[in-house]
């Protein structure tokens, strides 16, 4: 079954008491921080109290994360030389401009594996893409690694990058969206959407959340526990989409049988794509157990 | 690791230990600890701290530690963080894996 990505949650790395309760708030991903969350003067601290967290905590059986620094600054390297040996799921890359340093990061992870014994490739990865210049190479970053199992648009600094700022309906960063979701399918890997800054502003929030679930990314970032909740119940198909599905799953059955690949249901032509979309909805339907109440 | 000057590390907030490492005249590492579940915990708190200094190969060291309910995880780590710093060393000996 596909592993959910639906909600990511950024959790400080350098405060042990949100680290140790970062499982409970039931996001899908959770997402240790060494970069923007963490001061300049606590760096080796946070990579201390992440390594030794990932080392002995149970987050009951999430995925987890962890943004490393990049790679080009002093404390990049230092954190993989440590994180990769306590084995998260994924290292989240941040500021990704081009294939190269996916491949450049890749290239350091699998010598870490190889030195200490973790199976090479056993470690994923997740880009996130935070200026025009990783806009304009997201294909090329989206297949730069087997590793991958996402990009990610990070908004915030994109925007600077654009010399603009974020606005409540978005527009700035719709054709990086889009990009970034076509990169991403191309792929085969997931289309991570951005933060939601306000955490007071839930209906702006769950505004944006039915957005990227529409331009068909599989999930977001969020900063703050309460924006789980609404993010899943966007992403969780509901009881008229499933029956409509498994309905569309029937009729294309019966149309097999019969030697047609497309069939006429109420008055709609129902042919391959859309048999496509309504499986992937009840694989998501699957996973969200929201299959099963429906079915109930 | 010789101690070299005064390192610390942690806080003071919820779930976390401030730790102080300052450097020792004699070969020995005491280690004075402040914390709210000193009676149920102080004896693991230290042993874990001690064990940290050793793991590290601190033979000299005035440990001072404040501790705010902090898991044993996060005490390795603030006690590490701690030790490098006063060491002024940044050459870190991370475990392998599990694997």
């Amino acid at each position: 079954m596909k592993r959910l990505r639906r909600s990511i949650l950024y959790v400080p790395g350098n405060n042990p008491g949100m680290i140790r309760d970062a499982h409970i708030y039931g996001s899908d991903v959770i997402l240790l921080d060494l970069e923007d969350s963490v001061a300049m003067t606590e760096k080796d601290a946070a990579r201390f109290l992440v390594y030794n967290a990932l080392k002995t905590l149970d987050f009951g059986g999430k995925e987890v994360a962890v943004r490393i620094n990049g790679l080009d600054t002093d404390f990049g390297l230092k954190d993989l030389e440590a994180v990769v040996r306590a084995q998260p799921d994924v290292i989240r890359l941040p500021k990704t401009d081009s294939e190269q340093d996916v491949i450049a990061c890749e290239k350091e992870i699998e010598r870490i594996e190889a030195a200490c014994g973790i199976p090479v490739g056993k470690t994923k990865m997740i880009a996130a893409i935070e200026s025009a210049q990783g806009v304009l190479n997201a294909r090329e970053i989206a297949h730069a690694s087997k590793r991958l199992v996402g990009i990610a648009l990070g908004a915030e600094d994109f925007t600077a990058d654009l010399k603009t700022t974020r606005s409540a309906d978005g527009i700035e960063l719709l054709t990086a969206r889009s990009m970034i979701v076509m990169a991403a399918r191309s792929a085969g890997i997931d289309a991570l959407d951005t933060v939601f800054s306000d955490v007071n502003d839930t209906e702006g929030f769950i505004k944006e959340a039915k957005l990227i679930k529409q331009l068909g990314f599989d999930g977001k970032s969020v900063i703050n526990p309460s924006q789980i909740k609404p993010l899943h119940a966007v992403f969780t198909p509901t009881k008229d989409e499933i029956e409509k599905s498994l309905a569309i799953v029937e009729a294309m059955e019966e149309a097999r049988k019969r030697g047609s690949g497309v069939v006429s249901m109420n008055g709609k032509m129902i042919d391959k794509p859309v048999l496509d979309r309504a499986l992937h909805l009840l694989e998501l339907a699957g996973a969200t157990n929201a299959l099963r109440s429906a079915m109930q | 690791m010789k101690i070299k000057e005064v390192g610390i590390a942690g806080t003071l907030e919820s779930s976390d230990i401030l730790i102080k490492v300052e450097p020792s005249d004699d070969n020995k590492i005491t280690i004075s600890l402040d914390s709210l579940v000193i009676k149920q915990f102080g004896n693991q708190i230290r042993k874990v701290i001690m064990d940290t200094a050793c793991e590290l190969g601190v033979e000299g060291a005035r440990i001072t530690a404040i501790d705010k309910g902090a898991l044993d995880c996060t005490i390795r780590a603030r006690t590490a963080a701690a030790i490098y710093r006063a060491g002024q060393s940044d050459d870190y000996i991370w475990e392998g894996s599990n694997a």
